[in-house]
């Protein structure tokens, strides 16, 4: 199969693998494959392309549209149905609700002429999603050829090595088959494959050459390689299109097109801002460091209270509660401040994450921190809430509201040093970690 | 309610529906308990008219506010699927990757607000780009199925003609919904429609209007269902156009914490920025109550409550405006003059009609009271007996009302824009402050005016002139010309200024270090210069023309403001228009339900009103109710409560009440009535939340309260 190798680029180990499974079509070939390897590492392209040049009759399923079994089972029956009965047309949706029924459904549909005598393949991509459904989906698809006693191969795509599918109870051991990642060279081969075809390809290459330079220790993603090299293609013909440079002149265009592709780097490839807006600037010739980038927003402007509760549920999540009372009691009494002072602690709390605390004592510190009287009144209450609502908070172990609920604050040291410079408020002086 | 049924067992009642029908008109609620002569009907139909009138403001004005924000976010999602409907078949565009359009739409913490906005919004993108408009909440989509359920119903509930409808819903309840089913559901949408005639909607010029998803708190979303709908959706984005509309609360991080690089790169984002709530509310004050439009005013209290709920606790302008509905409503509710409080016009000829009992009302007034004390003998005597005459002078008294109120907001207006570019803003930065301080008192009395005056007194020339001109186009906008001198007495100082520009420039040239100290600076160089002009005058040297003149533009705005804006309390009459009763706002605004509670349980007889439930502070009346006991007892308790102690001391407090008819019952079978009555109390208390068992002692609960001993 000339044809294959021209399409398919750099899996030729494989390609040629997959096809001495695969065997001739009436031969019984391996129950169940399983190919795992990085993102864009070729699985989908290489399988689909494989079973479509050699014309195998075959279903292609993507697990993560079909979160339900009986969406699953249902979309293969029904594709399988249509291929074998792509002549007459007609097609009735078939509900299946168990894999029970599956099997015996199956069953019907491969007695079909068309489907008759060889073997059919069953591809379910992004198989892990399947460990999440019931548990005798993965063993029940490993050993379908078995148990409907049909010509049939099913081929599971993931990016998960097969240990962390097997099931405790064991089952059947599917082929392991490995996409190793590209390599750079692979990279160059297979993005320079695609070039426009108003200029050469010796100047895509160099083109392409120059991207991975810049790119390839943060990203292999050929995916997103070829979307960055689509996206940055235009601004590095610019010299070209303008005549100022011919499309030998390699140097001027590196020169050009380099701090652009670094500036590509921190944005677009970091969606900070959005490709539609990136070309727009590419086309305006604007600075890029005008437009702010989705985390330039940072800041959250918050009532006066929800502020000061935000700080309590900070102090509360990072302190440890025997230390209250020497924060925020006037008179604490003689702790001896250099015994006091000695961590039992030896790490951080920062370093440990946020504590849980009881309502309560949120009040309490709240209470103690503003300056004013605050009657404990609805609205606060309903500012707690809210600030669950916006996952400043959150709420640990719902069950028992009665009981005080518990919270967590889940915002970050700058994020809570902003706020309580809003209010003047020195929030480091009350952390115990700063002490 | 009792059944034929013999068996014990639930038994369902339907309630009856038409006996309960029997509902007051709300107006009745209006002359509970009061004469009918206090024209309570008229008093309330006031107050729906005025009510309409604010509310179609009000929505207005935000219609106004958002129109920005729409008109951006509208032309990104018409221009988001060009790409869509050229089919191009570009080289770029065929390799590119498919991004899913995405609006961030950051409407800030006021949750509440956001459902107004997210209704104009759809009926807006309906309008103008496409009829497939969905909004979906968290809280109805825990996983893929429902949200996808959700997302198949309102898809539906889109189309236009609804014959087909009856259909679909068939299709969607014998296919489970998935994405297949949505696209091909798209597909028969889109291709079968242009043959039919279509209904209205002309928006929809394109073959296949895009699908717009608004997703109203992102933020409460779970990362799963988010993250898979948007690799489902961004497989099926050459069939199915969708654009997504995140509407964020906090701020756009939530976006990456919430999908990872894998499923954010499938998203082409675009932020969009709504008006911050601040500024909004700023507008809101500005057209509902620094106007003469509406008659109803508010105090300083009042006013103070109002914002300080909304700047402490909720950033809700929602919530602000049903204060201020509240405000209104108690207002024409508790005032009988308030029949009064409607445009001048009207107010008269109401005036003809009012009963005895109202001018009596009137006469009653504190401020009424004042100003009569103000006249002549015969006059007095005149407005006490005379109705006909009290009614002309009321009538005299609102004109002079009224014109006080236009006036009124003129100069604060004007004032504003002499204070509100001051160094660290000794009046305020907002109107409304200023405006707080303008009905607290006189505000030429405080402090911060003096000082204001005296850093207004260091203005530069070109801020002064801006000032003014600005001033003069507040002046000049205004229909009413009571204030036309002061209009023209603007102009001259503006010209006078004008003419000044050569002058000035020779004396620059002269005296170079004066002009220092006229420019903008920061308080430390202001003092600094003021120290250093104090002793330049001291040293005798003459005020240059323009100094001269600056003094004149200060004290003529300090004119303006000693002459106008009087606190409303000094106009007879104000009763009438100003809303005061601030404590009655604040009890239901601001409503404590631990205090409450506290009240109840501490001292019922604040709710209950039995004279025999009177008690002195700290001890506690053995008739109260059972629970009232039980909470007083375990106020004195730390944080575990021995059950068997707490129990005795019921006892001893109860029985100190029932020794007189103590002897109908024998004392074995009182003590267990008392300990059947102390165990409810426990667990009422425990319902509440104020105590809960513990494991940590035998016989002992815990207080979840602390603090009232």
């Amino acid at each position: 199969m000339p044809h294959v190798e021209n399409v398919v680029l750099c899996r030729e180990s494989q390609v040629s693998t997959l096809q001495s499974l695969f065997g001739e079509r009436h031969h019984f070939s391996f129950p169940s494959i399983f190919i795992y390897g990085h993102t864009a590492s070729g699985k989908t392209y290489v399988t689909q392309t494989l079973l479509k040049t050699l014309e195998l009759p075959h279903v292609f399923v993507n697990c993560v549209e079909c979160f339900t079994l009986r969406l699953l089972l249902e979309q293969i029956l029904n594709r399988l149905n249509y291929l074998s009965s792509s002549e007459d047309g007609c097609s009735t949706q078939i509900t299946c609700d168990t894999f029970n029924d599956f099997v015996r459904l199956f069953k019907q549909i491969t007695k079909a002429k068309s489907l008759k005598d060889q073997t059919v393949y069953i591809v379910l991509d992004k198989a892990e999603y399947l460990r999440d459904m019931e548990a005798n989906i993965l063993p029940g698809f490993l050993r379908l050829q078995e148990l409907t006693d049909r010509n049939v191969t099913v081929i599971f795509l993931s990016e998960i090595i097969w240990e962390k599918f097997r099931p405790n109870t064991g089952c059947f051991e599917p082929f392991v088959l490995y996409f190793p990642d590209y390599s750079i060279g692979n990279l160059q081969k297979i993005l320079s494959h695609d070039h426009p075809p108003e200029y050469s390809a010796d100047f895509y290459a160099a083109y392409i050459n120059i991207l991975l330079g810049v790119f390839y220790t943060v990203c292999r993603d050929l995916k997103e390689l070829r979307h960055l090299a689509v996206l940055n293609f235009p601004k590095y013909c610019e010299p070209v299109v303008k005549g100022e440079a011919g499309e030998r002149d390699t140097r001027k265009l590196w020169r050009n097109i380099e701090p652009h592709l670094k500036k590509a780097m921190q944005t677009v490839y970091l969606r900070e801002i959005s490709s539609s807006q990136w070309e727009k600037l590419q086309k305006d010739d604007t600075d890029p460091g005008q437009l702010e980038g989705l985390s330039a927003y940072t800041h959250v402007e918050l009532p006066y209270y929800s502020k000061f509760i935000l700080i309590a549920a900070y102090l509360a999540s990072y302190n440890p509660s025997r230390t209250d009372k020497r924060f925020f009691l006037k008179h604490h009494g003689k702790i001896k401040k250099t015994n006091f002072l000695k961590k039992h602690e030896k790490t951080s709390n920062h370093l440990l994450g946020p504590k849980l605390f009881p309502l309560d004592r949120l009040l309490a510190i709240l209470y103690s921190i503003v300056d004013s009287r605050v009657a404990p009144t609805a609205n606060i209450f309903s500012q707690i809430t809210s600030l669950v609502t916006l996952q400043l908070l959150t709420l640990v172990g719902h069950d028992d509201q009665l009981d005080g609920p518990k919270y967590k604050c889940t915002v970050s040291l700058d994020f809570i040093r902003a706020i309580a410079r809003t209010v003047n408020f020195d929030i480091i002086k009350y952390l115990y970690d700063f002490l | 309610m009792a059944t034929s049924s013999v068996s014990k067992g639930c038994f369902v009642f339907k309630p009856n529906f038409k006996k309960r029908k029997i509902s007051v008109p709300i107006e009745e609620y209006f002359n509970e308990g009061k004469n009918e002569s206090e024209d309570s009907k008229l008093r309330f139909e006031t107050y729906q008219m005025i009510w309409q009138q604010m509310k179609s403001e009000t929505e207005q004005m935000q219609e106004e506010l958002n129109k920005n924000l729409f008109d951006s976010l509208i032309k990104f999602l018409q221009k988001s699927h060009s790409g869509f409907q050229k089919n191009s078949r570009d080289w770029g565009c065929q390799i590119k990757l498919r991004e899913i359009p995405t609006a961030a739409l950051i409407l800030g913490v006021n949750v509440t607000d956001h459902e107004f906005t997210f209704r104009s919004l759809t009926e807006a993108v309906q309008n103008n780009v496409t009829p497939y408009v969905v909004s979906l909440q968290a809280r109805d989509c825990p996983d893929m199925k429902h949200f996808l359920q959700k997302l198949f119903s309102q898809l539906m509930d889109c189309r236009v003609d609804v014959e087909s409808k009856e259909e679909e819903k068939d299709i969607q309840k014998k296919t489970h919904c998935s994405m297949d089913s949505l696209s091909s559901w798209y597909m028969n949408v889109t291709q079968t429609d242009p043959g039919k005639p279509r209904k209205k909607r002309t928006s929809s010029q394109w073959p296949s209007p895009p699908v717009v998803l608004i997703l109203k708190d992102m933020e409460s979303f779970t990362t799963k269902v988010l993250q898979d709908f948007i690799i489902i959706s961004s497989q099926h984005l050459h069939e199915f156009p969708l654009i997504l509309i995140f509407g964020i609360a906090t701020s756009p991080v939530i976006i990456h914490r919430l999908l990872p690089h894998a499923v954010s790169s499938m998203l082409c984002i675009e932020i969009f920025q709504s008006l911050s709530c601040k500024e909004h509310l700023t507008t809101v004050i500005d057209k509902l109550l620094l106007t003469t439009q509406f008659p109803f005013k508010l105090s300083e209290k009042v006013l103070q409550i109002l914002t300080s709920i909304f700047l402490y606790y909720d950033f809700s302008i929602q919530n602000f405006i049903k204060g201020l509905q509240l405000s209104l409503l108690e207002h024409f509710y508790s005032q009988p003059l308030s029949v009064l409080c409607c445009n001048l016009p009207e107010a008269k000829r109401r005036i003809h009609f009012l009963s005895d009992n109202q001018c009596e009302n009137i006469r009653r007034l504190a401020s009424f009271r004042r100003y009569v004390e103000k006249q002549a003998t015969e006059k007095q005597v005149a407005l006490l007996t005379n109705e006909r005459f009290l009614k002309e002078e009321t009538q005299s008294l609102l004109e002079s009302l009224h014109v006080y109120h236009t006036n009124y907001f003129l100069v604060l207006r004007c004032l504003h824009q002499f204070t509100s570019s001051l160094p660290k803003y000794p009046l305020g930065r907002q109107i409304r402050e200023l405006y707080c301080t303008c009905l607290e008192k006189n505000i030429w009395d405080s402090e911060e005016y003096a000082s204001a005056l005296q850093l207004l007194r260091m203005l530069a020339k070109d801020e002064l002139m801006t000032i003014l001109q600005k001033c003069f186009s507040v002046l000049k906008s205004s229909s009413e010309k009571h204030l036309g001198s002061t209009e023209k007495r603007i102009e001259e100082l503006l010209a006078q200024l004008q003419s000044l520009d050569a002058e000035v420039k020779e004396e620059e040239d002269a005296s170079g270090s004066q002009s220092k100290g006229l420019q903008k600076t920061d308080l430390y160089h202001l003092q600094k210069s003021l120290l250093e002009m104090k002793e330049l005058r001291r040293t005798g040297k003459k005020q240059t023309k323009f100094e001269v003149l600056r003094e004149k533009v200060v004290n003529f705005i300090d004119c303006l403001v000693r002459e106008y804006l009087l606190p409303p309390e000094t106009q007879p009459l104000h009763e009438v228009v100003y809303f005061t009763a601030a404590h009655t706002l604040h009890e239901h605004l601001n409503a404590a339900p631990r205090m409450a509670l506290h009240t109840a349980l501490n001292n019922p007889y604040y709710y209950l009103k039995n004279e025999a439930l009177k008690s002195e502070e700290g001890c506690i009346p053995n008739v109260a109710p059972d629970i009232c006991i039980a909470y007083k007892l375990h106020l004195e308790c730390s944080r575990l409560i021995n059950l068997v102690d707490w129990s005795e001391a019921f006892a001893t407090v109860v029985t100190a009440a029932e020794k007189t008819d103590a002897n109908s019952i024998t004392s074995e079978e009182r003590n267990d009535i008392i300990h059947a009555r102390f165990i409810r109390a426990v667990s009422e208390l425990e319902l509440l939340g104020f105590v809960k068992p513990t494991k940590q002692k035998t016989d002992h609960v815990a207080r979840l309260t602390w603090g009232g001993c």
